[in-house]
């Protein structure tokens, strides 16, 4: 009836996980009663759960990933602290539990916290950036959604349920086929990535259509904002690379499930063939989530230096350069399986080269900066310190590129510091840079400056604390996820790694702080007119927040940066451009396909973890079920009047109108 | 949905996903199927008929059959996905050049690795002759 599912799932004996979901399980239960006594569940219901508008669902995808960065960390904090401690002795992590904290670490900060980060940001920017007023396929956004937090669900239900993988981040065979793990670990990891796997897919064909077909009058290619443009190479690796993880993943569970033999050692199974193939996916990946996070920067990096981007042209070919070779790099994750000289020889040239592209960018974004009146906000701060991060990121990358070298490093500390070094220097500073630069436009208001430039700098000082000496640990032959160790040179640097985790502890703090200010504050910091950083693209166009319509009228683009063209008109005349004639406008209908659908997958997810088949087929036929009601909607559209779209829009303009009659600044 | 004034913009250029076009005409849409419809059945039945006559010299017939399968690949991408030469085809084009690239570097990369190291790991490989070598 329940497969292999009994109480002895739950880990009574050990401490740490139970007191851990004990608590989580209270503070979600405590929040859910708050939700439902306060009478909260049916505004959460109407206006966020079954939302399909981009905004709404770009909010949720990041604080998806906020939450999972959190939990993340509290595994990145175990682990240098066991570290820290396990020098000649066990520490207070026993192996099995050490195994699966390293391996939960990596999977939900590349899978459910840089992930959803990523994709939150480019779902809500995106359609404001290119002047439209949704992505192209509304509802298909809100089941990717919900069939990520689905798998973020999963993951962290195996906390509680079972156990999680004790295979890192990805599960190599042979110690992840069934005659090594029989537990429900790999399965748990399996499912979880698959499903939110089919929910990154949807969402990449989703914003790919949406910037290839749907782009306000007059936008040409040439014209979009750089962040539309890695966002476009971003899902197009996307659309390319995840059905490779699909098929990877799949061959893997008949494996295990089924007794195949693709990945076994014996029987003509090849394990080498998962490295090939799941890097192959991997590398793509890492520019998945690094091109977004070069978007992000040049826009950053050109509001605030009150400049045009430098070499947009150059930027473009970067990107698009960056996006093809991405998949001819993939087997330096591998020099050391035992590949010829040519083959490593011709691997490790195409790595040195992507990184061309990448240097490109940095000069880039430092002749942006030449000559302009840099302001030093929050974002800028970020971005400023994820340019010399990223330098000697990609610097040890390209150490990293060379066989030999890497015939030393391989699998050691250094490693572990330098994807580090380029995914917190480039990926996460991106991302943070990105809360505070678009936040405003979300919620209506600026976050605190003081609070954010103390996270940014205990952020920026303690990333360098931690993970220096884990390079100086790797070139002393330290390897990767030890448990315990026994020479004591490498003690220090994990001590001193340690230290730098707290510094870490006290950035994370001054981001929550920085937010609960901000909210109380949010009266002071009021973002009136929707431009609180003076803009240059579209997003900066519309109300703060924007209405569910984005754009009054859509915007008429002609010229290069399409928001500062308008304003600067409007300031040399002193006058807003004319009123525009408003008309009804159709907008898609809030659907809960999205919610049940994933309800189900859910289901059916922890179903096949446990191997009830009967509540598969349930899960299945209820997902296929929500589709086909879908599929058979009557009303897919509701219509919000003309006198409505004006009230609304005047409301911004006579903002505006204000702010522009009391400019001083250059024209 | 509709775009308000971006209407007409977006009908100019191309149409998006699920558009349809207003001056579509049946007849012609049902003629090109049924054109692609006979081509494919046609190059099907030629590769299955070839081996069984005489027309072509007995080992050329791979190298037809491989020829037939790329016409029958251009038949398919003609007249039932609609790859034309149009400006509102660009897109697709580029779409599938892109597939098909991506495709190229993942299986051949993948082949070349793999029999690289099966080769190498092999005892006599590459590899473990330059050590014995040295």
């Amino acid at each position: 009836m329940l497969g292999k599912l009994s109480w002895d799932a739950i880990p009574w004996h050990e401490p740490i996980p139970m007191v851990t979901s004990g608590v989580i399980v209270l503070v979600v239960l405590g929040v859910l009663a708050w939700i439902v006594i306060g009478g909260h569940l049916p505004y959460l219901w109407r206006e966020w759960i079954t939302s399909v508008d981009h905004k709404r669902i770009g909010v949720m995808y990041i604080l998806l990933a906020l939450a999972m960065l959190v939990r993340g960390f509290a595994d990145a904090i175990m682990m240098r602290s066991q570290q820290a401690v396990a020098f000649g002795n066990d520490g207070y992590l026993p192996p099995e539990h050490y195994n699966q904290i390293f391996s939960a670490h990596g999977t939900i900060m590349i899978f459910f916290g840089a992930m959803p980060f990523v994709i939150g940001l480019m779902n809500f920017v995106i359609p404001l950036q290119l002047g439209v007023r949704d992505v192209a396929f509304p509802t298909l956004n809100s089941v990717g959604f919900w069939l990520t937090a689905t798998g973020a669900l999963l993951v962290n239900i195996s906390l509680v349920v079972g156990e999680f993988a004790r295979t890192g981040w990805l599960p190599y065979p042979p110690l992840s086929e069934a005659t090594y793990q029989p537990g429900v670990g790999v399965d748990y990891y399996l499912w979880a990535i698959q499903i939110s796997g089919v929910g990154t897919l949807l969402t990449g064909v989703n914003l790919v259509t949406t910037i290839l077909k749907m782009r306000a009058p007059g936008m040409s290619y040439l014209r979009m904002p750089m962040f539309c443009w890695t966002s476009l190479a971003s899902n197009l690796l996307i659309i390319a690379a995840f059905p490779v993880l699909t098929a990877t993943l799949a061959m893997l569970t008949l494996d295990r499930y089924l007794g195949f033999h693709f990945f076994t050692n014996e029987a003509g199974g090849n394990m080498m063939m998962f490295m090939n193939l799941i890097w192959a996916w991997g590398h793509p990946e890492v520019y998945i989530l690094v091109l977004p996070a070069f978007g992000v920067f040049s826009e950053v990096i050109s509001t605030f230096s009150s400049k045009p981007l430098f070499g947009y042209r150059s930027m473009v070919v970067a990107t698009m350069f960056i996006c093809i070779v991405s998949f001819t790099v993939w087997l330096h994750h591998f020099f050391t399986m035992g590949a010829g000289p040519a083959v490593n020889a011709v691997f490790g040239i195409s790595t040195s080269i992507i990184a061309v592209g990448t240097g490109v960018k940095i000069y880039n974004w430092l002749f942006t900066m030449y000559g302009g009146r840099v302001r030093f906000t929050t974002p800028m701060l970020w971005s400023l310190g994820f340019m010399i991060t990223f330098v000697i990121g990609g610097m040890t990358g390209v150490m990293l590129a060379i066989p030999p070298a890497d015939f030393v490093l391989h699998n050691s500390m250094f490693l572990v510091a330098h994807f580090h070094n380029v995914i917190i220097g480039g990926v996460l500073f991106a991302a943070f840079a990105g809360l505070t630069y678009w936040f405003p436009k979300a919620f209506g208001f600026t976050l605190d400056e003081w609070w954010g430039k103390a996270a940014f700098w205990f952020g920026f000082i303690g990333f360098y604390v931690t993970f220096m000496p884990l390079y100086i640990a790797g070139l002393l032959g330290m390897t990767r996820r030890l448990q315990r160790y026994d020479y004591e040179p490498w003690h220090v640097w994990m001590l001193i790694a340690a230290f730098g985790t707290a510094i870490l502890f006290a950035g994370v703090a001054c981001q929550v702080i920085q937010l609960v200010v901000s909210i109380r504050r949010r009266e002071q910091l009021r973002d009136v007119t929707g431009d609180p950083w003076d803009g240059r693209s579209l997003e900066w166009a519309t109300a703060s927040p924007p209405p569910v319509f984005n754009f009054a009228v859509l915007p008429n683009v002609s010229a290069d940066e399409p928001y500062w063209a308008i304003k600067q008109h409007a300031r040399e005349q002193n006058r807003l451009r004319p009123e525009p004639e408003y008309e009804e406008i159709e907008m898609p209908r809030n659907s809960p396909t999205g919610f049940v659908c994933a309800f189900f997958a859910t289901l059916m997810g922890f179903a096949l973890i446990w191997h009830i088949w009967w509540l598969v087929a349930l899960g299945f036929v209820g997902a296929y079920a929500t589709f086909v009601v879908f599929a058979w909607r009557d009303v897919p559209e509701y219509i919000i009047p003309a006198s409505e779209v004006a009230r609304l829009d005047r409301e911004n303009r006579s903002a505006r109108k204000e702010a522009l009659a009391t400019y001083t600044g250059p024209m | 949905m509709t775009h308000g004034h971006g209407e007409d913009h977006f009908r100019d250029l191309d149409s998006a996903p699920g558009d349809e076009r207003e001056e579509f005409e049946l007849a012609a849409g049902v003629r090109g199927y049924l054109l692609g419809l006979f081509l494919a059945t046609l190059l099907t039945a030629i590769s299955f008929a070839l081996p069984w006559t005489n027309i072509i010299w007995k080992p050329g017939i791979p190298v037809a059959l491989v020829v037939f399968a790329i016409a029958q690949m251009g038949v398919h991408l003609v007249f039932f996905l609609h790859i034309t030469t149009s400006p509102d085809n660009t897109n697709n084009i580029l779409a599938l050049a892109f597939g098909v690239l991506i495709v190229f570097l993942i299986i051949g990369g993948s082949i070349w690795i793999m029999n690289n190291l099966n080769r190498n790991m092999l005892p006599g490989g590459e590899q473990t002759q330059m050590q014995m070598g040295h």
